[in-house]
């Protein structure tokens, strides 16, 4: 698997079996959080296929039970890193601050032969380490980025230590906007900054939408990019669903600074249905009456 | 008494020789956390993180996961109220080997409530995986970097600066989880931690000349909370425990002996001598006085216990010397 080469139209395919896997657990349950798959699915298919340096995966194929909290007696927990492989001076990391797509993440890892398809049938289940929102021993996920506005710090930390050892492999970490709300991403960006992080990218699905609505309706967040630039990052804009606008974004050279990849998403793409909800899309019920319809639209996908 | 100045200073650059892991951080406050002279010396491994603690507390979380020791230097304060969630879910839930160099703790700092750490061991011996240390004296401070050092995991210090006392023989490190016996006896038992202990001290003195016998113990570890001698001492007591603390009154040393005793049934009886609530900006010892964690209100608490009135006054409490260890 790890050594598969991927075409624009596998990963596009990819993208698609994310969308509708999701589209598929929201009509079985009832709702999830199928907005960020929608938005996000070209993007994390773009970065497990075309642009993250990983290693084999290095955790167990199928879900396990939840191996415990971290602690002085259980330190040695299956880590959800072990999904992207084993730490290694020229390999990339890949941190999730937006944990509301854990689900989005098994997908993806499932769907490059990271973990088993079937492990997806324990997404949410009591007692598994496929949790709805991640933490450290969640397949996928480095640390607990529940809380919004830490992991940035972490992924970043990260960088900065990586760089102190020299290191080549860059770091990764996928944000939602809604979080960029956080005083910390903020006191983050101007310290990547400071400390010219060059192997920091953060990139981050500009889905506009929030819990309470339209981004736009709650917060000042725009210009985005003239505040990431301000703060000393480089930045570049790219339409989300464009898979190759997605990788040659994430290449953009950045002497000196880290890079922001602001992804300019819609929460409904590949589900028409939802455009007429939006901009309430955080999470997406289906109800009995409406699901013939996006059961259709699962048949067609 | 010999006071000691700037032992943390020293300590810190003795101590990152050895571990060459140790990163400090600082969050604009390292000249007055006693880094200043680290900064010089080890300029590549001191990390200023600016005035934004909320970072500098995540972003330490992702250096320890990359095998570095981040050491962060600010105000205690800063510490654990404005970066509780930082503290738990980036390092403590984790168990990552951060430690927390809070300076000025409780009224050790004129800088008015905003400064002033109050209940940082009452919160922070909510949060698992967290160690607290709370020292005493100029040999503690010598000390304590190597406990955290062993720890392997989230620690907070509540570090004393500048001038200091060395309360206790410097051949005589603190050690973890174990109390200091400083003077034995069964009537009264004394529970006192950081700057309380030296008060302690001179009121043990004026207490033992009036007859009474007293068990004294400094406490340096606070979580865990598990120490035999303490609980042994406890079941001892003739007359009651008395604690003495630079902090609020709920959550601190008090709270962890009351359950202590309550969870071991003993039936021993508590008086509390901490922080009543916010104090406000003032020198440390007309805060003491005011707010009553001082050697006088220990006599009087001990008056409480016993029934019996022991006139001392202030006079016999100024007269009280201590030996100097360095010098003798």
């Amino acid at each position: 698997m790890e050594s598969t080469t991927y075409t624009l139209a596998d990963t596009q395919k990819i993208a698609n079996q994310i969308r509708k896997q999701i589209l598929g657990i929201a009509i079985q349950s009832g709702g999830c959080y199928l907005a960020q798959a929608c938005s996000s699915a070209e993007i994390i298919a773009a970065l497990y296929t075309q642009i993250l340096n990983l290693g084999p995966s290095a955790g167990e194929w199928d879900a396990i039970p939840f191996p415990g909290v971290p602690g002085p007696d259980n330190m040695d927990y299956q880590r959800g890193s072990a999904y992207h492989g084993l730490p290694a001076p020229d390999k990339d990391r890949f941190f999730v601050s937006c944990c509301h797509y854990a689900s989005v993440i098994y997908c993806a890892l499932a769907a490059v032969g990271r973990i088993s398809p079937a492990a997806l049938e324990k997404f949410n289940v009591d007692g598994w380490n496929m949790e709805m929102i991640g933490a450290e021993h969640s397949p996928g996920f480095e640390n607990t980025a529940g809380s919004l506005g830490l992991t940035v710090s972490i992924a970043a930390g990260t960088a900065h230590a990586r760089k102190m050892k020299g290191e080549t492999g860059l770091v990764y970490c996928l944000m939602g906007d809604g979080e960029l709300q956080e005083g910390q991403t903020w006191e983050c960006v101007q310290a990547a900054g400071y400390y010219r992080l060059d192997n920091f990218v953060m990139v981050v699905d500009a889905n506009g939408q929030q819990v309470e609505g339209a981004i736009e309706d709650q917060m000042t967040e725009e210009p985005l990019a003239e505040r990431f630039r301000a703060f000393g990052a480089a930045c570049v804009t790219c339409d989300g669903h464009d898979i190759q606008a997605v990788i040659d974004a994430c290449r953009t050279e950045h002497p000196g600074k880290p890079l922001v990849v602001l992804c300019r998403t819609k929460g409904y793409t590949g589900v028409p249905p939802l455009e007429k909800r939006w901009p309430f899309l955080h999470f997406v019920r289906i109800s009995e009456a409406e699901k013939p319809e996006y059961q259709k639209i699962y048949d067609e996908m | 008494m010999k006071i000691e100045v700037n032992t943390h200073e020293k300590n810190m650059i003795r101590f990152a020789a050895k571990h060459l892991e140790v990163l400090v951080l600082s969050a604009d406050l390292g000249s007055s956390c006693e880094v200043k002279q680290f900064r010089a010396t080890y300029p590549d491994r001191y990390l200023t993180m600016g005035i934004a603690e909320q970072n500098m507390c995540s972003w330490a979380a992702g250096l320890a996961r990359e095998g570095y020791r981040p050491f962060l230097h600010t105000f205690a304060v800063f510490l654990y109220r404005r970066i509780l969630d930082q503290l738990e879910m980036s390092v403590a839930y984790p168990n990552l080997p951060v430690v927390f160099v809070g300076f000025v703790p409780g009224i050790t700092t004129p800088g008015g409530v905003t400064h002033q750490s109050i209940n940082d061991v009452g919160v922070l011996r909510t949060v698992p995986n967290m160690t607290i240390f709370d020292v005493g004296d100029a040999t503690e401070i010598e000390g304590v970097l190597d406990l955290a050092w062993a720890c392997n995991g989230p620690v907070f210090i509540r570090m004393l600066r500048k001038e200091v006392p060395r309360l206790f023989p410097a051949s005589e490190p603190m050690q973890f989880n174990r109390a200091r016996v400083l003077s034995q006896g069964d009537d009264i038992l004394i529970l006192s931690s950081s700057i309380c202990t030296e008060e302690a001290m001179r009121a043990t003195q004026a207490l033992k000349e009036k007859g009474l016998s007293i068990q004294h113990m400094h406490v340096s570890t606070l979580k865990p909370f598990t120490d035999p001698t303490i609980l042994e001492a406890l079941k001892r007591t003739k007359y009651g425990v008395i604690t003495i603390e630079n902090q609020y009154e709920i959550g601190g040393l008090s709270s962890a002996v009351s359950e202590l005793i309550a969870e071991n049934g003993i039936g021993c009886r508590l008086r509390k001598i901490a922080l009543p609530g916010y104090p406000h900006g003032a020198s440390k010892m007309y805060l003491m006085k005011k707010y009553g964690i001082d050697a006088m209100h220990l006599v009087q608490a001990v008056e409480d216990l016993t029934g019996k009135s022991l006139a001392i006054t202030e006079a016999d409490l100024a007269e009280e010397r201590f030996v100097d260890f360095l010098e003798v």
